[in-house]
């Protein structure tokens, strides 16, 4: 029996039987959504809130790696205690905030990079050309590949004394002697911002050609009509139409940048002239083995990324409800 | 005139493009046929081709081990998720509940959180798991980042699906199971493709768990073998075995992403711009 043959069977005049029917219908289908759910939901909960409670509880006593079953709760002794008159703990530790403005550096600088040059590279896509299709595929190589070995490709062509990068400035004769662009304090953020510029582009490129390619071409057309410049075409009509897709875009790539952590990690190490907020907290928790003191730390950039997640919410509900106005 | 120095700018910013996004990894391609006192060679131009350091991080170290413990711990992550996610979806994308849109946001925000915000809970829970520097003890941190992703555009997917599908169904009395099964799955199969291989690709690539859980060489991933990979001496990093290792876990991908190019930037805007 085809589903079509039942639809007819069933279109009965509604009686009392059929009503309660479909009430039936509507508890077993809140039954299979909650039996679909739990699964996921225990799992979700098993990796991830679990870990977390006890991540934010472990932020609380002084536990250490040697031994964690001998914890104390100690308060919020890592977050902030005085001895002696002396202050101690994250909040009022330089290097914790070092760590801090690094990381916000890092993703100011790099997230509005990657914007700037990605609606260039999305732009350019958005056009025909020959050989559209190639360069599109050209673009997606970074993307594909994984943050640590672009991290790696990236700091043999920056080596100070066998990398290309120097060699090629030497021969041009920019610098005059190679510069250890990884170790250096005045370029190694900049070192480390390049290439997540470099590997995240693509993305933010993908992701707002995908937005123009929505738009409707009679705009464009009745703007050339009207011998309207391009660049005024692109301020006035193309942007404010893809401000939706490109603000989702850049909050996805700024929550992602403030937790970075490979990248740097490999490119610098532990430097402090790089170290971001995840490396500090990892460095705590394993090199040093102070759990407590960095389970502290991360429980700090959880609330940090949370708080510039919720009111980025609030906000786009400001924003939609504005729009359906 | 004018237009022909127009295009000529033009396609001189394409090339800048595709030289920008292509030059690296192909510097490490030329790089990794390189050895010994050929690596201080640092010309542009392909050499000499020798295959030493292919063979040396097969020989020397156990990097087709790493490979096998990235496959088998990507795939597994992957297959777990999907299935989870397959029917979570379907619950959220098709039948109306109280509280769902709190769900769906609670769902992308464990997405979108710190991984190191759970690192020493989860060292806790793999230590008393006792699967701590194996491989399980990798699989179960990978959920945290495969399964929200997989929940979140498998949803984009389903709801975009006629509602006439199910309702035939549900008025034949099929069980919400059967209608999974039946007449979604059958749908779903590019949608399935495209999340299983965007998220394989993030598991592929994950380093902070893997560095942290690992203790061995022999249940290292991938990354992780690559970042710690070290030479001689505590100074001399070789550049060349990293390069050959680079390359060869690359290669794959690049491949794979190339072919399902498409597929793949759908699944990212379901991912992200519908957010």
């Amino acid at each position: 029996m085809t589903p079509t043959d039942a639809a007819v069977h069933k279109t009965a005049p509604p009686t009392r039987a059929a009503r309660t029917e479909r009430s039936d219908l509507t508890s077993s289908r809140l039954r299979a959504a909650f039996l679909f759910l739990l699964p996921m939901m225990t799992v979700l909960g098993v990796v991830a809130g679990w870990p977390l409670v006890r991540t934010i509880w472990l932020g609380f006593t002084d536990a250490n790696l040697v031994d964690l079953s001998v914890t104390e709760f100690i308060g919020i002794e890592n977050y902030y205690a005085v001895y002696d008159g002396e202050a101690f703990g994250l909040l009022v530790d330089p290097e914790w905030w070092n760590a801090v403005w690094n990381t916000l550096w890092f993703s100011v600088i790099s997230v509005s990079l990657e914007t700037a040059l990605g609606m260039a590279v999305a732009l350019v896509l958005n056009l025909q050309f020959k050989g559209r299709g190639l360069v599109r595929a050209a673009v997606l190589v970074p993307w594909a590949i994984p943050t640590i070995v672009s991290a790696k490709m990236w700091s043999w062509m920056l080596h100070d004394q066998l990398g290309i990068i120097n060699e090629l400035l030497m021969g041009v004769g920019l610098i005059a002697e190679p510069i250890a662009w990884t170790a250096n304090p005045d370029t190694a953020m900049w070192a480390v911002i390049m290439v997540d510029v470099w590997k995240t582009t693509p993305f933010m490129a993908l992701l707002i050609l995908a937005g123009l390619q929505m738009l409707p071409g009679d705009i464009y057309e009745a703007a050339k009509v009207d011998g309207v410049h391009p660049v005024k075409v692109f301020f006035k009509v193309t942007l404010p139409l893809i401000r939706p897709a490109l603000v989702v875009a850049v909050v996805f790539r700024a929550l992602d940048a403030l937790r970075i952590f490979d990248l740097i990690y490999v490119l610098t190490s532990n430097s402090t002239t790089t170290m971001s907020m995840s490396v500090y907290a990892r460095q705590q928790l394993v090199d040093f083995q102070e759990v407590g003191y960095g389970s502290a730390a991360a429980t700090l950039l959880f609330l940090v990324i949370a708080l510039i997640t919720t009111l980025t919410l609030m906000a786009g509900k400001v924003n939609l409800s504005e729009d359906s106005k | 005139m004018k237009l022909s120095l127009k295009s000529l700018l033009f396609y001189g910013l394409v090339l800048a493009i595709v030289v920008v996004s292509v030059f690296p990894f192909y510097y490490a391609i030329i790089t990794s046929f390189r050895s010994g006192t050929e690596l201080f060679n640092p010309s542009a131009l392909p050499g000499v081709i020798d295959f030493g350091n292919y063979l040396s991080i097969f020989k020397e170290q156990p990097f087709g081990t790493n490979i096998f413990n990235s496959i088998f711990v990507a795939t597994v992550v992957v297959i777990i998720s999907l299935v989870l996610a397959v029917t979570a979806a379907y619950a959220l994308a098709r039948i109306p509940f109280r509280g769902r849109g709190l769900l769906l946001m609670t769902i992308l925000s464990v997405s979108m959180f710190p991984q190191v915000a759970i690192l020493s809970g989860m060292f806790e829970l793999i230590k008393a798991m006792g699967i701590y520097n194996s491989l399980p003890g990798l699989i179960v941190p990978n959920m945290v980042l495969t399964l929200p992703f997989t929940v979140w555009v498998l949803t984009t997917f389903m709801k975009e699906l006629p509602k006439e599908l199910e309702e035939a169904a549900i008025v034949d009395g099929a069980s919400s199971l059967v209608i999974v099964r039946r007449v979604f799955l059958p749908l779903m199969w590019p949608a399935l493709v495209t999340t299983g291989l965007l998220a394989f690709i993030s598991a592929w690539n994950e380093f902070l768990f893997a560095l942290t859980f690992t203790l061995s060489n022999e249940v290292r991933t991938v990354p992780v073998a690559i970042a710690l990979m070290s030479g001689a001496s505590k100074y001399e990093l070789p550049w060349g075995n990293i390069m050959a290792a680079s390359v060869v876990v690359t290669v794959p991908i690049v491949v794979l992403v190339l072919i399902f190019q498409r597929k793949i930037v759908a699944g990212l805007t379901a991912g992200a711009v519908k957010g």
